[in-house]
């Protein structure tokens, strides 16, 4: 991946002088990777917040590039966990092992779950606008060669598949593959001479509220509205503006929160908003548009192919899936258990 | 029925786990900005504060999330399913994972009123479960 990345950036890997890595399984990805590759950099980054922690890798190497720390800045990940099947080993901690471990909740869906019976409480939401979300999500898989499920789902189809840990089924849960990403990035004056045109980093912002599902403030409500607001202020567009969402899609509920937490519509509203068909091909908003995690791939974390996605379409490569004109696209991490926030706003050249 | 997963015991949450051993429910409060604190910490969450005593509370509360799981998260679990795993917000306003017993899973609804009740553990420990308030 680090191969393609960088002859796609037309750079070699002698330019690279920053690496950010995080694999999950080892001790230290950055030094690690950075060995194998055999790259001595004066920019190492191995920040690991699940999920999202390539769009936060995106956001840290912008602001050393933009500090004149890193010149060309390699972010990777490549997972395994289809093959290994590692199950839960990385997420327990110890205070889960003590306090969460022995009533057997399924990690993570189990506290993916608990927010669904929340929102569903609190706000009326219903199963069949979480089914809604995969369909929507299969509806971009059919148009994408490379994505795992490919079958088109009706809702009828998604509500008979079986409960896992209810609200959620089967269907509301994201793949466990293979797979690996590599971006590669640098100054928008260096960038300008390179072999493709362009995709910029607008805002990008971070925020965390918990690690252990029993300690996030309100269930209904992530930090997206932190990070969002705050990466949507710095790139100076509104939700109005985004042509593509990638949301991070572990499960059917972290888009449904993310859809509300960014302001794409109310708190309370997204089951309505996802329900008018809203994240189909030729919907409101299109989202997720290579299949997501819940169709096209999902080796343990996805954030990497959220931003893979996200520059493809502004650079409209993406063939029967591409959405026409698109400018701004918006990848939204998100890990753990609802607990670790990333967003990326990302713009052609035209949005400068 | 299976033996519960046991859960480890630090030097932090030790008085915890002794008190249970007389099915009493103790959860630590700063002394110094009265903070209820879970799970158990060596510092106060709101003021850093080292001063946490540990306080014996009567175990009511609410079920304020809940998620019947038909796969079980644990291998001591396989024989339990289907069974509840709630968030149960206590008077005190700290949310404690747990299981809601004794009474058909699906039945458990949020909002309902709960309280504590005990399943003992292997090593005289009682594991603190929930129950629907009668």
């Amino acid at each position: 991946m680090a191969r393609e990345a960088l002859a796609d950036a037309g750079l070699a890997l002698s330019d690279v002088d920053g690496i950010f890595s995080c694999t999950g399984g080892t001790l230290m990805h950055s030094v690690e990777l950075a060995e194998y590759l055999g790259i001595q950099p004066r920019w190492t980054d191995s920040t690991n917040t699940g999920g999202s922690a390539f769009e936060v890798h995106v956001e840290h190497a912008a602001a050393a590039i933009h500090a004149g720390l890193c010149d060309v800045a390699l972010v990777v990940y490549a997972g395994l966990p289809r093959s290994s099947r590692g199950g839960i080993g990385a997420l327990v901690t110890g205070p889960r092992a003590e306090w969460e471990l022995p009533y057997g909740i399924l990690l993570p869906t189990g506290a993916y779950a608990l927010a669904a019976s929340r929102h569903m409480a609190q706000y009326g939401t219903r199963a069949e606008h979480l089914a809604q979300i995969a369909v929507s999500t299969r509806e971009w898989a059919a148009r994408n060669p490379r994505a795992r499920l490919q079958k088109p789902l009706t809702l009828d189809e998604a509500m008979s598949s079986p409960v896992i840990a209810s609200p959620l089924r089967k269907i509301d849960c994201c793949l466990v593959t293979d797979g690996a990403g590599a971006i590669v990035m640098t100054s928008a004056e260096r960038a300008r001479d390179l072999r493709r045109p362009p995709i910029y980093v607008l805002g990008a912002a971070t925020s965390h509220s918990h690690s252990s599902i029993m300690q996030m403030p309100d269930l209904t409500e992530t930090c997206g509205v932190e990070s969002g607001s705050r990466a949507f202020a710095m790139a100076g567009v509104q939700p109005a503006d985004v042509d593509v969402a990638e949301l991070y899609d572990s499960f059917t509920i972290t888009v449904l929160l993310a859809l509300e937490d960014l302001g794409f519509c109310k708190k309370g509203e997204g089951g309505e908003f996802v329900a008018s068909g809203a994240l189909d091909p030729g919907g409101a908003l299109p989202a997720q548009t290579s299949g997501g995690g819940l169709c096209y791939t999902h080796p343990g974390m996805f954030g990497i192919f959220l931003l893979v996605e996200a520059v493809r379409q502004l650079r409209g490569e993406c063939g029967p899936r591409q959405v026409e004109g698109a400018r701004v696209a918006v990848a939204h991490g998100c890990g753990g258990v609802l607990s670790a926030t990333s967003t990326v706003v990302l713009g052609t050249g035209e949005t400068l | 029925m299976s033996e519960r997963y046991e859960p480890p015991v630090t030097d932090v949450s030790a008085p915890f786990w002794d008190a249970t051993r007389e099915k009493r429910l103790t959860i630590q409060r700063c002394a110094d900005c009265e903070r209820w604190i879970w799970y158990p910490r060596s510092a106060c969450t709101g003021c850093l504060g080292e001063d946490l005593r540990w306080t014996d509370v009567a175990g009511a509360g609410s079920v304020y999330a809940v998620s019947i799981h038909h796969r079980p998260g644990v291998a001591e679990m396989n024989d339990r399913v289907p069974y509840a795993v709630a968030l149960v917000e206590l008077q005190e306003g700290v949310r404690m994972l747990t299981n809601v017993v004794d009474c058909d899973p699906e039945s458990v609804q949020i909002g309902q009123q709960v309280s504590v009740a005990w399943e003992a553990l292997s090593d005289g420990r009682n594991l603190p479960v929930f129950v629907r308030a009668r």
